[in-house]
């Protein structure tokens, strides 16, 4: 047999072993499975890899996928990420370590996942958050099922329009076949519709609404009053945030609202095509017994030291079985620690200047791109760090241009809008590039 | 060896009811908080939450099992025993003393197709 | 592992900084935004110097235990090695910065593609969708292909889905969730689905089945054929959870056995690692009927956990057609060695061959006498962590009441095996002598038993709710 590196066996220790176990061949260990289903055909897999052999693959993978300077956000933000982080979730003690069960070895992973739990309450103003979830938008989609079982006997989630396309689209997927009605609320002015929602609420039956709190043409949403509005019909508000924004913005617990949910990627996770990602999601104590995913809590071991343990853990999907409301088992832990030590670094005063410098450039790079007279004003309303512009000009040639020039944005939104992004990463000359290409260009 | 009561009738999920008039008092049995463990937290319904026999009312939760409370009769709730929200843990050391809730029956005949004490002794000694 | 006692937040002192940014230009970039629209409140973030950062996390993944620490032998859970070039590969710039939305990327469109083509060669079945980000993420998915099935053939009355008592507790939650029934079939007293109870519980409102094999007793479903037969012949569906999809790994695929969905743990399987609970990656796969299907389910935000993907890939790479050979094969090979070394001192409630993992029913001798309590599988479990091992899965599956889940999977030495098999031993002859040295464990730990009913009694989850 060749040797293979993350195989200890030697030929004698796998005699040895049969021997004990009483059968001569490692085949006799499948003596239980029926002959028809034992593959005997060779695996149409590649000729097995040596280290380097991987490395190069990968290399000329990576070769094949250019590099953007990006502008474009929708869900995903390119923040950057400190050089501690990856150092501390790449020690082998927390990448290697499965979920707590044993939380006498486990207290590393418990203590920074309470730590991420304050960190998520005190960002959103919410008194409760679970471990984490998968992303945003499943955050968005377990928040459907969290109001519905909120509010015994009712079956219908208002989903403003204005939530990012795949928010909506991962919440009308769960609630579709768990048989939940979604209405739409619908925009104006590029913001979610107040009297809108009014007049669904009208039609009762109305578990929760689900609204963001900067929305998908980057415009920070006013809540007033909606908070008001769902409690006397009996219903919940979840806002869907920005835990970055969060720094500087009003948060869900100011607005009123009982349940936030968002993406923590734009707390320093790279954009990764998309995943590893965390979702986060907290609520109001209210209804803490109705969270679901899992939760760390505070107590003292048989000593009395200070101990942390996965709590509450009779809301879980291993315990209620068939009578669960959520199936959600493992969180995104590791991430969770990636945003905890993001958060820590940055502290209070980062994270406002993140949102300074973002805000900055976003404003400069909206003033130069309308400067350019290529595009003309879609929204008067306040902006962070996203903003839609309405194109004057061919959008597919406009993404063209910026890709052959190494940037991406001018994402199209679904009314013909173009949407751009600016991070705290973005350099006034890169803005000012971005803005230079458009200008020349003949689009 | 759990405890019964004499005079108490039992329902199958292991709630125990004594009949006082036309008010149903309604708990969980000493077998039921033996099997559950540290009673954490107890879900109760709302006084004037009506509910027919066999209607889920509520919920016992410890720090592993969670159960759900079915009502033995049908009826409207009257009362709900406040205290146990602080000390659910009361349920653990005086299942008996520790009732849940007070329920007006719509039909007392239902207390009938109940168990007693020693049906109920049969049923747990399986 | 030493205990070490303080949260972040307590190392906070005013005026420290852990980032590095430049200034803004002007005094109040945030002028744009109305003072109604921003935050009022502080927020409770640390103000701590990046070495103080360091050294805190350092010191509490000292109080951590990993595969890279010891042996874990968690059942159901296959904690195997996770290569170290897995993560080099994952951290590449050129992928770490791509944005999701990204779409002229040939070298991913080439990695995923040979990732779905790699997966279906190992299971047997035809196209992978990579949205869902975790196992029960994919059990969900999974079934909202088999309800979309039967909905888009108009077959409306397709509710219930069967479920082995022996399941994992998230199959019955993941149907739950899907607008699935549950009906649970039960194990015959070989620990396997029994046929015969099986059959009664067909019809037409049967959406389907889902079954793990080997099932979560280690064993071999020998009438999966049958099963499938059955199943298929009232219309229904068959859903492979792939939890259990190690030691099939180079010998058998579900797609052969008559599964129609399945899913895959990336995290179990594929040896990424679990991070401590996320992220995993959790695809679907289907037969070429269901391939529309499965593609049309929007059930994660963009493309799944492309990091997790990359790992998993790597990982296949290395094994290529001629390792992944044997890869269930010594998963297999390190259960039966340990459940055989093991079986005169543990209960063995069904003796036959296992697979990867198998599962004890307490001690032979818990020590009890007089009024002398005996050691329990849990009093077992914490006194494995004094010697330095996690412990296995314990009181699941819940058909036995001390259950005791083993499994080693292919990259634990026979040395590492050994080793464990006489501190099993040497426990087992504690409990026989003397339980409460068991009771009391574990000894050495950073703390030990720590008060779950406190905690859940009342419930303290924020820094700010215990100041």
């Amino acid at each position: 047999m060749a040797g293979f590196q993350y195989f200890p066996h030697t030929e004698e220790d796998i005699r040895a072993m049969l021997d004990r176990i009483g059968v001569s061949s490692l085949d006799d260990l499948y003596s239980d499975v029926p002959g028809s289903f034992i593959y005997d055909k060779e695996y149409d897999l590649p000729d097995a890899m040596s280290e380097q052999q991987i490395r190069d693959f990968f290399d000329r993978m990576a070769s094949l996928t250019p590099r953007k300077t990006v502008f474009a956000g929708a869900g995903a933000y390119d923040h950057y990420t400190p050089s501690v982080i990856p150092y501390i979730t790449s020690r082998s003690e927390f990448l290697t370590s499965y979920t707590p069960y044993q939380c006498e070895i486990s207290q590393g992973t418990l203590r920074y996942i309470f730590e991420y739990q304050s960190l998520i309450c005190s960002l959103t103003g919410m008194d409760v958050s679970n471990a984490s979830m998968y992303d945003g938008p499943t955050a968005a989609a377990e928040a459907v099922r969290m109001c519905i079982s909120a509010t015994r006997g009712r079956n219908t989630v208002l989903v403003s329009q204005a939530l990012l396309p795949n928010v909506r689209e991962v919440i009308a997927t769960y609630a579709k076949y768990s048989g939940t009605v979604i209405k739409l609320i619908a925009c104006k002015d590029g913001r979610t519709d107040f009297a809108d929602m009014r007049r669904l609420l009208e039609d009762g039956d109305v578990a929760g609404a689900i609204v963001p709190s900067v929305n998908r043409f980057g415009i920070i949403e006013d809540l007033d009053g909606f908070a008001a509005a769902l409690h006397d019909a009996g219903a919940l508000l979840t806002v869907y945030c920005d835990p970055s924004a969060l720094a500087v913005l009003k948060t869900p617990g100011e607005w009123g609202a009982d349940i936030a949910v968002g993406d923590c990627q734009s707390l320093g996770i790279p954009l990764c095509y998309g995943g590893p990602y965390a979702g986060f999601m907290a609520c109001r104590n209210d209804y803490m017994r109705k969270l679901p995913g899992r939760i760390v809590g505070q107590t003292v071991d048989k000593d009395g030291r200070r101990a942390f343990v996965l709590t509450l853990q009779a809301r879980e999907q291993h315990i209620r079985r068939e009578k669960a409301t959520s199936n959600i088992c493992s969180n995104e832990s590791l991430m969770a620690l990636w945003v905890t030590v993001y958060m820590a670094l940055m502290g209070p005063e980062g994270l406002k200047r993140v949102n300074e410098l973002s805000c900055e450039g976003a404003h400069a790079l909206y003033d130069g791109l309308l400067a350019t007279g290529k595009f003309e004003t879609a929204f008067k309303a306040p902006f962070l760090k996203e903003f839609v512009l309405r194109p004057l000009c061919d959008v597919k040639k406009l993404q063209q241009t910026l890709s052959d020039a190494g940037f991406f944005g001018a994402l199209l939104t679904e009314e013909g809008y173009v949407s751009f992004c600016v991070t705290e990463k973005r350099t006034r000359a890169e803005i000012d590039a971005l803005v230079e290409t458009v200008r020349r260009a003949a689009l | 060896m759990a405890k019964i009561i004499e005079g108490l009738r039992y329902s199958e999920s292991h709630e125990w009811v004594k009949a006082e008039g036309n008010v149903a008092v309604v708990g969980v049995s000493d077998f039921a908080q033996e099997e559950m463990g540290d009673i954490t937290y107890l879900d109760m319904p709302m006084v004037g939450d009506e509910f027919a026999a066999g209607d889920e009312f509520g919920a016992l939760e410890s720090v592993k099992a969670s159960s759900d409370l079915y009502c033995p009769v049908s009826g409207k709730v009257i009362e709900v025993n406040e205290t146990l929200e602080d000390a659910p843990e009361n349920i653990n050391s005086d299942p008996f003393g520790s009732w849940i809730i007070k329920l007006e029956m719509s039909d007392p005949s239902e207390l009938d197709a109940l168990m007693d004490a020693a049906a109920y002794q049969a049923a747990t000694s399986k | 592992m030493k205990y070490y006692d303080k949260l972040i937040f307590e190392l906070s002192k005013p005026g420290r900084t852990g980032y590095s940014l430049p200034e803004p230009a002007s005094k109040d970039a945030l002028s744009a935004i109305p003072a109604g629209l921003r935050r009022e409140s502080d927020t409770c973030l640390p103000e701590v110097s990046e070495p103080d950062v360091v050294r805190h996390y350092t010191a509490l993944s000292q109080m951590n235990f990993g595969v890279d620490t010891g042996f874990y032998p968690l059942g159901s859970c296959t904690m195997k090695y996770n290569p170290k070039i897995n993560e080099e590969i994952a951290a590449m710039p050129a992928f770490s910065a791509v944005h999701p939305l990204q779409e002229d990327i040939p070298g991913i469109n080439e990695i995923i593609d040979g990732l779905d083509h790699a997966l279906c060669a190992i299971t047997g079945m035809d196209h992978f969708t990579f949205l869902p980000c975790a196992g029960a993420h994919g059990e969900l998915t999974g079934l909202m292909v088999m309800r979309e099935y039967h909905l888009r053939r108009g077959d409306t009355g397709r509710t219930k889905v069967i479920v082995p008592d022996s399941a994992h507790g998230t199959n019955p939650a993941s149907a739950a969730v899907c607008g699935l029934q549950v009906v649970e079939v039960k194990s015959g007293p070989d620990g396997l689905v029994d046929v015969e109870s099986l059959r009664p519980l067909l019809g037409d409102d049967i959406a389907g089945i889902m079954m793990t094999n080997p099932n979560t007793l280690g064993l071999f479903e020998r009438q999966i054929g049958e099963i499938a037969e059955l199943v298929h012949g009232c219309g229904g569906l068959l859903y492979y959870d792939g939890a259990n999809m190690n030691p099939l790994l180079g010998m058998v695929r579900p797609g052969d056995m008559g599964f129609d969905i399945m899913h895959l743990n990336l995290h179990k399987t594929f040896s990424t690692p679990h991070g401590g609970g996320g992220p995993g990656s959790g695809p679907v796969g289907v037969k070429a009927a269901l391939a529309d299907i499965a593609t049309s389910l929007k059930v994660s935000g963009f493309h799944g956990n492309f990091g997790v993907m990359l790992r998993a890939y790597a990982y296949i790479l290395s094994l290529g057609r001629q390792n992944i050979r044997l890869a269930g094969k010594l998963s297999v090979l390190g259960a039966n060695y340990i459940k055989e070394s093991l079986k005169d001192v543990y209960k063995l409630p069904i003796p036959s061959v296992c697979k990867h993992e198998f599962v004890f029913d307490g001690l032979v001798n818990d020590g009890a006498h007089d009024d002398v309590k005996g050691a329990t599988t849990l009093d077992v479990a914490k006194r494995l962590l004094d010697y330095g091992y996690h412990a296995p899965t314990i009181y699941f599956p819940l058909l036995f009441h001390q259950a005791i889940m083993i499994e080693p999977t292919e990259t634990e030495s026979r040395e590492t095996l050994d080793a464990f098999i006489d501190i099993m031993r040497k426990i087992a002859a504690e409990a026989a002598e003397n339980p409460a040295t068991l009771h009391d464990a574990p000894h050495t730990t950073p703390v030990s038993r720590p008060d779950e009913t406190l905690a859940a009694r009342h419930p303290v989850l924020k820094w700010q709710d215990s100041i």
